[in-house]
Formats: structure tokens, C-alpha cells, sequence
């Protein structure tokens, strides 16, 4: 992930400029060398050392200890719905918040902005309170008539409530920033909407739409409150961080830190992934 | 005040900025550094006024060893390209910041904002904010700046840089006059060989790290060191295998000694100038005539001239 | 042609609000219906509770705590980051980042696990010198300033990149100290982005749940540890009356919080939609490309999306 950055070796101007300028970021002198073994220090304490811990205990009884915890029947019930349910999340992701973001870019109706600023709303609640939310309208007594208390797609429903706006809010500004001159251009060439939108249109927007996708994937992967009630405490609804938490308050500590072993290590590979992502769309320009 | 820079060397990484440069700035004068950019001159200005430190040599203010002194206590004023106006405070405000650090009477220091606004003509955007000022008035603004901490050096980094060229060509004056009132010794960097020549006491030539050649700017012009010099300070040309400048070429129509025999193989018309680009068999040289020197020649494509250097 | 394309234009629309609708707008209706058809008196009574009103104080205390904390540490790093530099500052500005994507139920485990009082990594000791973490409120602290850590680091680090060291530099010749340069300068200038930051760290510090439950044991009673967020679990999973009354308390924040992000990105917006006065140039002399490159990368990387990204 950290690349060395070389400093300025060619004498070109903005080779040069660059030079003189990565000298105002100066070397670390006694102040903010003090500051920096601070930070350090509480990011040790607060992010790092724990999470070391967690992998750790993961790993108490070894390989094989690890491995047992994570190929134990319900760990792998449970991670199995996570990933389907995350990934089913994110695909579903991709397309409404592609399409959620056209229209609220490209189609200037009245009430544009309140959609605008209602997509964020689930996404910031509470996680609990998002989850509460959902078993008002699909629990037991739902006003609206659907039951989906304790049923897997009720588990989807949650995530994609929570995760509205990752995909939308990654794509809109590059849709915004998109020049109508290039689909005009190609209109001028005989593309037809739907030809411009697949050739021209889309491909600029994938990597946003990738990345949007990834963030709702990450998210779902990880969450707890809002799938909670709706999920009603079943054994068929077991997402991997309730299963951890579960385990948890059974005091089986090395049981719960295997799965999130792997649950962090979907996060580090989302973060890298994203890294990537945000290179190859920078070297696109 | 005196500025001594010597055997000043920087690097950055394995970039060589500066290579071991001495140079003596006299007391009261306007000197320009002139260079192509990534030549080291910013760097030089920066180490002068503490921003960069130097990883070998001295630099004396004064008489003073100032190396190791930080910016914050050498009393240098230093103009930005980008002016490094403070967003957030007004014009006034911007002016009196290094007055209020210093922790001057109140009174003083509205005296001394309120004289420095008029010398550089913003007494009535003093309650302004800098983005409502355009480019020339924040540069000017950044000039007031810096001149109320009264400093024993001036430094501007390519303080016309960033503006257009009419407002740059006014700054330009301004700051000749402004010189002339104020006095105080300063440095100024630019790449322009023109704001250079037309506005400084004294030029400092710098390329690759090193100073190429310091003088007055006819003694630049006229006796360039090398040929770095010569063609970074005007246009040139080559003939008889020398750098010669195109408006010192002399164009005979007849043979006459010393001279190279060519044929015109093109004339254009620039408002007051002609240009003419000619074939001497290994040498394409270009002349620079007046208006009035090429109609007296009566030249045309094909003719057959004589050409030699007056200088 | 033309009919065809705002035919088109009008399904797009209208699966796009039915989808909004559906997912959201519906859902908050009900809670609101069900949050005001039991009467004003079920209200008072749902957020007067003994219960409630420690739950009230304990989410203040800790939502306070870990924003104080959150911003000390995100200028400071976010000034390390973008003013200085030294090995590992990519990886560090990276890891800065990680809370946001890691399951609160892990970060309340790791916690657990350090701190926890029978066989944490630290915990057994600070046991024995009487410093309980777990199951009290300095491990609830803990557990939100984990999970909010980076929202006021990414709100500064681009602005303190983008403004560069040029206004620093020019108060520092013209004779200001380092404190005074940050009170004078760099303050002022990061002001904004700032208190951004601290609303939304304030608003996910209220909500938190996954992690905060962990840590806390959701005390009830004597020693209580329930904060709002906890109450409502509760009183949810437990059938009690109330839950939907707080609720919809966290939705009101919720929603004060999310107007004033929207009226913060309207103005930015419009600002940057106007012709920048200074010559663009200014942003190449920011700073080096590579701090300012990876500045952005890391903090930028997760796009607007994660401009709200703290409010889980």
C-alpha cells in the first residue's frame, strides 16, 4: 500500500517545482516528533493493538484452532449469508444507485433536492434505530401487510436500507463532472440514447460505480444493528457479526475473534481494493 | 543591508538545487534572480529568507550569521507568486498581522496599516476580504505585508507570476518606484529576462545551481559570459559559428570584408520589425531590421546578400 | 423520438422514487405514526424514565468525550499527515482510515480483548490498579472514539492539503511562532471543515451500537450502561413500550444533522462552481504532488460517499 515516493531526481520545471515544494513538508523536528509519537501512540492503543488482539486470539489454538472455528457448521452458515446477502447487496447497489443517481443529475424534476437529502437519511440513522424502523413496516404486525420477520430477504432489506447511498454518492459526482460533449458527440455519430449510455456513458462511470459497490459491500459485511430485530433471532438469519456476538457473550472468545479474523480481513481487503480502484480511475484521469 | 551568501549548496534528494553558490547583494539595491525555472533561484530566495535550509554554507545578514536563524526572527519580508493572502482576515488585518505578533500599540499599528494601504493604493479595500480583491491588488496587499514589519530585506518570489500581462507590466513600474521611495534591499525572482532587464539595479543569472554571471543589466546584455547568458537574456542567432543577436546583424548588398554571403529566403512583416531568415550554406541565421533599413535594401526572396556581425 | 425519450426519462424517474419510497420514506412514516398514536403522556413517560434520562446523560458524556478526543487527534494528525514528512506517513494516514470499514461487533471485540478485566492484554493490570475499562464508561468512550475516529481527520486533511503551507510560511516570516500560526492561521482556515467534522463524529458517537454494546455488558439498573441506542434495543427485544418514542428522538438529530450536511455540501458546491479569483496554479503549489496525492487518495478515497461515511 505505501509506496516510496521518490523525490524529484530530473531537472524539468515540474519536477523542480515539486521539489522545492515537498520541501514545505518539513522534516519532523522535537514538537511534531513529540506529536507523532502521540498519535501514534493513541492509535496503537485505541485501533491497533486491538485489533492485533483480535487476530491473536483468533489464532490461540493455532492454525488448526482457527480453522475449526471458522469451518464450525454455524460459522459457516453465518458467513455464508453474509457474503451472499453483501454481495447480493452490492450488485443491487450498483444498478439502483446508478440508475438513482442518473435521475437526480440528469432529470431536473420538482422535489430533485428532497430525494437528494432523503437518500442519506438510512444510511445515518442508528444502526438500531434503522433496524427498529424496518420491523415496524415487515415485522409482525406490519401496516403494510408484508411479513419478513426472521426470513433471509428480510436480511437484504436491511442492508440495502442502510446502504442507500454508497453507491449513489460515489457515482454522482462523476456524473456531474461528466462533459455532455462526448455523448453529444457521439449522438452526432448516429449512437442511439440507450448506445450512448452503454459506450460512452457507462464506462467512464464504472469505476465509481465499482467503488460505490465496494463501500455497500464492506458495510453489509459488517453489520449488526440494523439486521438485528428484523432478523428475529434465528438460527437461518445468522449474519456473521451477530454469530461473533453471540459467541461473545458466551465468553468463547477464540470462537468469535476466528470470525472476526475474517471479517477483518474482508475490511483490509476492501480498503486495498478501493486503493486501487481510486489508481486506475486517477490514471484515467 | 547587506545579504552574503556563501558556498550555499541544496539538494533534494539526488536533485542539486543549489550548487555551491556565493553571492554578495549590496545594501539598498534592487536585485533580480534571473533563470530558466527549476534553475535554483527560488530555492536561494527561500534559503535567504529561512523558509529552506541550507545543507552546506552560511548566509550573512548584516554582517550577521543568520543560517541557522529561523524565519521568524530574521525580519525578512517575503512576497509569494500566490500571494499567501490570509483568507480569512481583511485587507487590513492581512497587513497588520506581523504588527500585531510584535505586539505593537494599537495606535501604532493603524498609523503605520493605514500609511502602507496608501502607498500601494488600497486605502479604501481595507475592510475587504482578499478574494474580493483581484490578483494585482492581493499582490499588492501581500507587498504591504510584508513591508510593515519594516524588514531589512524584501524578497519576492515571481511576484508577477501569476498575473496577466497588462497588470504585470503596471506591478512592474510600481514596484521600480516603490523601490525608489523605500529603498530597502531587495530581491526578486522571476523567469523574465524582460522584467529582469527593466526593473532591477542588478541581475543574478542563475542555471543548474549555479550563478552564471551577476552584473548590471546593460553589462548582462551587452557582455554575456557565456552563451547560456547571451541566449537566455535575448533572442540569438548563429553565424560564423558564433551566438550573435539578430538585430546585430548588418546586411550588405554588395561584398565588403568579412562577411558571409547568403540568400534571403524569407521576409516577415512584424508591426515595426522585419524579420528576415536567411541560407548561408551551413548556417540558416535570422536578422531583426527596422522597417525603414529593410526598405532602404530593397530586399527580396532569392537576393543575393552579405552579412556580418556589428558586435 | 422525442416522446420516446421522456417516456423513457419518466420510468427512470419513477422506479427511482418508488425505490426511495419504498425503502425509506414508507419505514419513517410508520415510525412516526407509531411514535405519536400512543399520546403525548406515552412520549413523556417513554423519555422521563429513571432509565432514559441516565441513558440521555451517559450518551452526552460519551458522545462529548470521544468528539473532544476525535478532534485534538484529527488536526493533529491531519497536520502531521499533510505537514511533515516521515517514514510510514502513507501507512499511517491508511490505517487512520480503517475504523470506518471494520464491523462494530469486531471493534467492541478487540476491545474486549485488551482491555477486557479477566484476561485482556492490559486489562488484568489496570484491574489490580483499581481502572475498570470494560463494562464501564471509559471502554464505551473508547468504543465510539474507535468507530469515529477518522470523520474529523477526512474532513481536515483535504482542506489543510488544498490551502498548502504558503499562509503559514507568510505569518512565519512575518515573525509568528508555531502556536500563533495555528491559532492565527491554520485554525481559521480548517474552521469550517472542522466543525463538519465534529457534527458528524457527534452524530455517529449518539448512534453507536454494535461496538458500545459490547463493551458496556448493557447495564440496566444500578450501574446502568445503556445509552440511548442500548435502551432501545431493549426495550425492543424485551417488549417494553417506549422504544419507538427514542427512536424517533435519534431520528430527529439524525435528520438536523443530515440538513445541515446538505446545506454545507450546497454551499461548497456553488463556491467551487465559481471561477477560482487566483490563477489555478495555486493548487500545484499546495504542496508536493506526492502528500497531497496521497492526502486525498487515502481520505478522499472513499469518495463522497464517505463524506457522511460516519453516520452508521
Amino acid at each position: 500500500m505505501s509506496t516510496v515516493v521518490e523525490p524529484a531526481t530530473a531537472a524539468s520545471p515540474a519536477r523542480t517545482r515539486a521539489a522545492r515544494d515537498a520541501s514545505g513538508a518539513a522534516r519532523l523536528g522535537v514538537g511534531s516528533g513529540l506529536g507523532l509519537g502521540m498519535a501514534v501512540l493513541w492509535l496503537s492503543l485505541l485501533v491497533l493493538i486491538p485489533l492485533a488482539a483480535v487476530v491473536a486470539r483468533g489464532f490461540t489454538g493455532g492454525w488448526n484452532g482457527f480453522w475449526d472455528n471458522i469451518t464450525d457448521p454455524s460459522a459457516v452458515r453465518a458467513l455464508r449469508l453474509t457474503v451472499v446477502s453483501s454481495l447480493l447487496v452490492a450488485a443491487i447497489n450498483a444498478v439502483m444507485g446508478t440508475l438513482l443517481a442518473w435521475v437526480l443529475v440528469r432529470d431536473p424534476f420538482p422535489g430533485r433536492r428532497l430525494v437528494d437529502l432523503i437518500i442519506d437519511i438510512p444510511f445515518a440513522l442508528p444502526t438500531i434505530v434503522a433496524g427498529l424502523v424496518l420491523l415496524a413496516v415487515y415485522g409482525t404486525d406490519s401496516p403494510v401487510g408484508i411479513h419478513l420477520l426472521g426470513t433471509q430477504r428480510a436480511i437484504v432489506l436491511g442492508l440495502l436500507f442502510v446502504t442507500l447511498p454508497f453507491a449513489v454518492r460515489s457515482v454522482q459526482p462523476v456524473l456531474m463532472a461528466l462533459d455532455t460533449e462526448v455523448e453529444q458527440a457521439a449522438a452526432c455519430l448516429g449512437a442511439s440514447p440507450f448506445t450512448i449510455f452503454r459506450r460512452v456513458v457507462l464506462p467512464l462511470l464504472l469505476p465509481a460505480i465499482a467503488s460505490g459497490a465496494t463501500l455497500a459491500f464492506a458495510r453489509a459485511m459488517g453489520e449488526y444493528g440494523s439486521v438485528l430485530l428484523i432478523s428475529g433471532g434465528l438460527s437461518r438469519t445468522k449474519v456473521s457479526s451477530m454469530y461473533a456476538y453471540q459467541k461473545i457473550e458466551n465468553f468463547d472468545f477464540p470462537a468469535a475473534a476466528a470470525t472476526a479474523t475474517v471479517l477483518l480481513a474482508v475490511s483490509l481487503l476492501v480498503i486495498v481494493g478501493l486503493d486501487l480502484l481510486q489508481r486506475a480511475a486517477a490514471r484515467r484521469g | 543591508m547587506s545579504i552574503e551568501v556563501s558556498s550555499v549548496g541544496k539538494r533534494f534528494g539526488s536533485f542539486v538545487a543549489l550548487d555551491d553558490v556565493d553571492l554578495t547583494v549590496a545594501d539598498g539595491r534592487l536585485t533580480a534572480l534571473l533563470g530558466p525555472s527549476g534553475g535554483g533561484k527560488s530555492t536561494l530566495l527561500r534559503i535567504i529568507g529561512g523558509l529552506e535550509q541550507p545543507d552546506s554554507g552560511t548566509v550573512r545578514i548584516n554582517g550577521k550569521d543568520a543560517t541557522r536563524v529561523p524565519p521568524q526572527r530574521r525580519n525578512v519580508g517575503f512576497v509569494f507568486q500566490h500571494y499567501a493572502a490570509f483568507k480569512h482576515l481583511t485587507v487590513y488585518r492581512n497587513v497588520a498581522f506581523g504588527l500585531e505578533i510584535r505586539k505593537r500599540p494599537k495606535a501604532e499599528i493603524r498609523a503605520r496599516v493605514q500609511e502602507l494601504l496608501a502607498l500601494v493604493h488600497l486605502e479604501q479595500f481595507a475592510d475587504r476580504l482578499p478574494e474580493q480583491l483581484s490578483g494585482g491588488q492581493r499582490q499588492r496587499m501581500a507587498l504591504a505585508r510584508a513591508l510593515a514589519v519594516e524588514p531589512t530585506v524584501l524578497l519576492l518570489d515571481e511576484p508577477f507570476g501569476a498575473l496577466d500581462a497588462q497588470v504585470r507590466k503596471e506591478l512592474r513600474d510600481w514596484l521600480r518606484r516603490l523601490h525608489d521611495e523605500v529603498h530597502v534591499t531587495t530581491i526578486f525572482v522571476t523567469h523574465d529576462q524582460e522584467e529582469a532587464l527593466e526593473v532591477a539595479d542588478e541581475l543574478v543569472v542563475i542555471n543548474q545551481g549555479r550563478i552564471e554571471q551577476v552584473g548590471t543589466p546593460a553589462d548582462v546584455y551587452d557582455k554575456p559570459a557565456n552563451d547560456f547568458v547571451m541566449g537566455f537574456l535575448g533572442p540569438v542567432t548563429r553565424l560564423a559559428g558564433r551566438l550573435v543577436r539578430p538585430h546585430d546583424l548588418e546586411i550588405l548588398t554588395s561584398e565588403a570584408p568579412d562577411t558571409t554571403p547568403a540568400e534571403v529566403t524569407g521576409l516577415q512583416r512584424i508591426g515595426f520589425e522585419v524579420r528576415l531568415t536567411l541560407d548561408a550554406g551551413a548556417e540558416q541565421p535570422w536578422a531583426q531590421l527596422t522597417r525603414g533599413q529593410a526598405e532602404d535594401l530593397r530586399l527580396a526572396i532569392g537576393q543575393h546578400v552579405w552579412i556580418r556581425a556589428t558586435r | 423520438m422525442g416522446n420516446r425519450r421522456s417516456a423513457t426519462r419518466l420510468v427512470q424517474r419513477t422506479i427511482a422514487l418508488l425505490y426511495v419510497a419504498v425503502l425509506v420514506l414508507v419505514p419513517l412514516v410508520v415510525v412516526t405514526w407509531k411514535t405519536v398514536s400512543p399520546g403525548p403522556s406515552a412520549f413523556w413517560s417513554a423519555i422521563s424514565s429513571q432509565q432514559a434520562v441516565t441513558a440521555f446523560r451517559l450518551t452526552a458524556e460519551i458522545a462529548l468525550a470521544s468528539v473532544a478526543l476525535n478532534a485534538v487527534f484529527g488536526v493533529g494528525l491531519g497536520l502531521l499527515i499533510t505537514r511533515y514528512r516521515f517514514p510510514g506517513r502513507r501507512l499511517l494516514s491508511a490505517l487512520a482510515d480503517l475504523p470506518l470499514s471494520v464491523s462494530p461487533i469486531v471493534v467492541g471485540l478487540a476491545l474486549v480483548l485488551v482491555y477486557g478485566p479477566v484476561d485482556g492484554w492490559f486489562g488484568g493490570t489496570l484491574h489490580s490498579a483499581g481502572i475498570e475499562i470494560i463494562f464501564s464508561l471509559p471502554g464505551m468512550i473508547l468504543a465510539t472514539t474507535f468507530v469515529s475516529f477518522p470523520l474529523v481527520l477526512r474532513e481536515v486533511v483535504p482542506v489543510l492539503a488544498e490551502e498548502g503551507i504558503e499562509q503559514e510560511q507568510a505569518a512565519r516570516v512575518l515573525g509568528a511562532n508555531a502556536w500563533q500560526r495555528f491559532l492565527r492561521i491554520t485554525l481559521p482556515v480548517i474552521r469550517p471543515a472542522l466543525l463538519y467534522g465534529i457534527v458528524l463524529s457527534l452524530a455517529r458517537s449518539i448512534g453507536e451500537y454494535g461496538a458500545v454494546l459490547v463493551v458496556s455488558g448493557n447495564v440496566s439498573g444500578e450501574n446502568q450502561t445503556q445509552t440511548v441506542p442500548l435502551l432501545v434495543g431493549e426495550r425492543v427485544q424485551q417488549l417494553e413500550p417506549g422504544a419507538f418514542q427514542l427512536a424517533f428522538l435519534l431520528i430527529v438529530v439524525t435528520v438536523l444533522v443530515i440538513v445541515l450536511v446538505f446545506l454545507r455540501r450546497r454551499e461548497s458546491e456553488s463556491k467551487h462552481s465559481e471561477p477560482p479569483a487566483v490563477v489555478p496554479d495555486d493548487l500545484a503549489l499546495s504542496a508536493d504532488p506526492a502528500p497531497a496525492a496521497l492526502a486525498l487518495n487515502n481520505v478522499a478515497s472513499n469518495d463522497v460517499a464517505q463524506e457522511k461515511g460516519g453516520l452508521r
